[in-house]
């Protein structure tokens, strides 16, 4: 047990469960918006992968870490208005469409980064981004270094999780997606444009959800793989639900996952891993499932979600 | 300003029109790519045309990519027939692969073998499906997002496996023992990998549609999903349809994973399925969720898959066209099936 604490506390132990989360949270908050919308977004997977293939190659190719953000945050930008005009403007069933996203964003990432870099044996890798201390906060012992001595897509992630929940939850924009999101009906009526909100929602987390795949290709690994997401995008998916919609509670879901993350990766590095570890990587999805088994009885999820909005049809 | 309208009778051509508009539009669009990749679009798509089915053995290579996935396509076609929304048939695969290969290690003789496996892979497929359904009609919980994220979980229940009890204790790769030689599903043409799994897959698709058509079992999963409110009306015990469906769309999502590791690998390993359950998605949905066109579905879908490697080595075009391919029929077909419903009309016009 003494080693096991010793892992834990370890220098460098908090800083690892906050780079774990930092691409989660961003993934977390884009498909929250999304949802709250009214639109499931399964392409999670998908955006996530293509983002962080444009954003590697942008900055691969242009030397900018910074134009390659930008890269990624278009690239998850345009595939939310793909699955916004299938499932809002066309009312296609969303997982279905969410399923056909990921296929097809996952399909481009690997064409297109096979077409730029062709067939190496080492992938070729970027010089990433590089932690940025933050004078005097960064000096407080033990939660400075962890916190405040990061990259600074890490900064924006701890600050987007306010900022997502002032915009949800005190804002005119936010009170409209999440009417669009509960009772498009009455939203319409109160002129609230539904397709246009939904539209934005998605848009938006498409864009977080670029940024989630950036952040791995650039700040964590400096390489694009095949698998750098590996499952991340579905990770979200159950972090949104586990976190009941709402950014403070799904950021913090990240956070206890990133924890249980890099537990695992300390306990398999100390040589302590009596317990497979993908007992650790199942956990997230075993509880979002047995937390939706126990939320059922009272509706928490946005109650318009899987629901395509036609203003015609009554 | 073009609106869409309501169509009163979806005229009977669409059925067989509406994949082949799909796929046409998808390869004329993935057209762009070859171009892109600075070869000729004609050549690309010759060669992978060629390697797919120009002689017999691409032809058996083919039929063996398509195996598990006319099973997963079957799976989806019937659970999405009952609006069970089961995105878990990658999962339900995986678990049956494991099981298959668990029941295959025993010495036994080799058609007794086969069965169990076939047997045993079934109903973990079917057990994995359960879960989803039953919290769905028990407890209302969405089963969109609960099959997806079990197929997570049966992925690292496999990967533990494999890393752990199942690895191999020779070279320490993560894999599964073999199963018995004699439980190896039989060669059904020498020379080539055409195994029993693939003329049970093309049995499968005909006796599925029968049941899903003409029994009453089929007839209430039609219903169900239709108009659930009518169903109920005429004394349709709702849940109890869903729950069926989903057992029935497990267990041929297991088969699948039966398939592959009886006629295929003979083992487990972690990348057993390249998202075959993901791409028996894409299938149901080109066939319209009807059994009879899941077979050509998955062959085609299986013959851009062999297709694209031969490509690949004569042009030089990223292998990878095929999953863009694949992601941009499913979602070429799900526009074109808008068409099924509505059609478009000038807005203002007569109607």
């Amino acid at each position: 047990m003494n080693a096991v604490l010793e892992q834990v506390f370890q220098v460098g132990f908090l800083a690892a469960i906050i780079r774990i989360a930092t691409p989660l949270a961003f993934a977390t908050l884009g498909e929250m918006f999304s949802e709250r919308a009214g639109v499931l977004n399964l392409g999670i997977e998908g955006i996530m992968l293509l983002s962080a293939m444009t954003g590697f190659t942008t900055a691969s190719l242009t030397g900018s870490l910074w134009l390659g953000i930008l890269a990624a945050i278009i690239t998850g930008a345009l595939m939310g208005a793909l699955h916004a005009v299938l499932t809002v403007a066309l009312g296609l069933s969303q997982h279905v469409c969410g399923i056909g996203v990921t296929l097809f964003g996952s399909g481009l990432a690997y064409f297109f980064y096979r077409l730029v870099f062709g067939q190496q044996s080492v992938p070729p890798s970027i010089e990433g981004f590089k932690p940025v201390p933050i004078p005097i906060l960064s000096d407080i012992p033990v939660i400075g270094p962890p916190i405040f001595n990061q990259f600074t897509l890490v900064y924006l992630a701890i600050l987007a999780i306010p900022i997502s929940a002032f915009l949800l939850y005190r804002t005119p924009w936010g009170l409209s997606l999440r009417m669009v999101g509960e009772n498009p009906r009455a939203a319409d009526s109160a002129g609230v444009s539904v397709i246009g909100m939904r539209f934005q929602a998605v848009m938006l987390g498409g864009a977080l959800m670029g940024v989630a795949g950036a952040f791995l290709t650039m700040a964590q690994f400096n390489a694009f793989t095949f698998g750098v997401i590996s499952g991340r995008g579905w990770v979200a998916i159950a972090l949104v639900v586990f976190g009941r919609w709402d950014p403070w509670r799904s950021a913090g879901a990240a956070l206890l996952f990133a924890f249980v993350d890099a537990l695992q990766l300390r306990l398999q590095a100390a040589g302590l891993g009596h317990i497979p570890y993908e007992i650790f990587l199942m956990l997230p999805f075993v509880l979002t499932i047995v937390a939706m088994a126990l939320m059922s009885r009272n509706a928490v999820a946005p109650s318009a979600l899987l629901k395509p909005f036609r203003r015609e049809e009554r | 300003m073009l609106r869409l309208e309501p169509r009163q009778r979806t005229p009977g051509w669409f059925n067989l029109a509406l994949p082949f508009a799909a796929i046409i539009a998808t390869l004329v669009l993935c057209s762009g790519l070859i171009k892109m990749a600075g070869a000729s679009v004609f050549q690309a798509y010759g060669v992978m045309l060629d390697a797919s089915f120009g002689d017999t053995y691409a032809v058996t290579e083919t039929l063996v990519r398509a195996t598990p996935m006319i099973f997963t396509g079957l799976a989806v076609a019937v659970a999405f027939r009952a609006k069970f929304w089961n995105i878990g048939a990658e999962g339900q695969l995986l678990a049956g692969a494991m099981a298959g290969c668990w029941v295959g290690t025993f010495p036994m003789a080799g058609p007794l073998a086969m069965l169990l496996m076939a047997i045993v892979g079934a109903v973990a497929g079917a057990a994995v499906a359960l879960i989803p359904a039953l919290l769905r009609v028990k407890l209302k919980v969405d089963d969109v997002v609960s099959s997806l994220l079990l197929n997570s979980i049966v992925f690292y229940i496999l990967m533990a496996l494999i890393e752990t009890v199942w690895k191999d204790p020779l070279s320490g790769y993560p894999i599964s023992p073999p199963i018995e030689d004699a439980a190896n599903l039989p060669v059904l043409l020498a020379g080539t990998r055409l195994h029993l799994g693939v003329l049970v897959a093309l049995i499968a698709a005909p006796v599925v549609w029968f049941v899903i058509a003409r029994t009453t079992l089929g007839f209430k999963i039609r219903v169900t999903g239709e108009n659930p409110e009518a169903a109920r009306y005429g004394g349709i015990g709702v849940e109890r349809i869903i729950v069926l469906a989903a057992i029935l769309s497990g267990a041929l999502a297991g088969l699948a994973g039966v398939a592959e590791v009886g006629g295929v690998h003979f083992q487990v390993m972690s990348d057993i399925s390249p998202g075959y359950g993901y791409s028996g998605i894409v299938i149901a949905m080109l066939a319209r969720l009807n059994p009879l066109g899941v077979v050509p579905a998955a062959i085609f879908l299986a013959a851009v898959m062999t297709g694209a490697e031969a490509m690949s080595r004569a042009t030089g075009v990223p292998p990878f066209l095929s999953d863009v391919i694949q992601g941009m029929a499913l979602l070429a077909m799900l526009v074109a099936l808008l068409f099924t419903a509505y059609r478009i009309r000038r807005r203002g016009g007569a109607s």
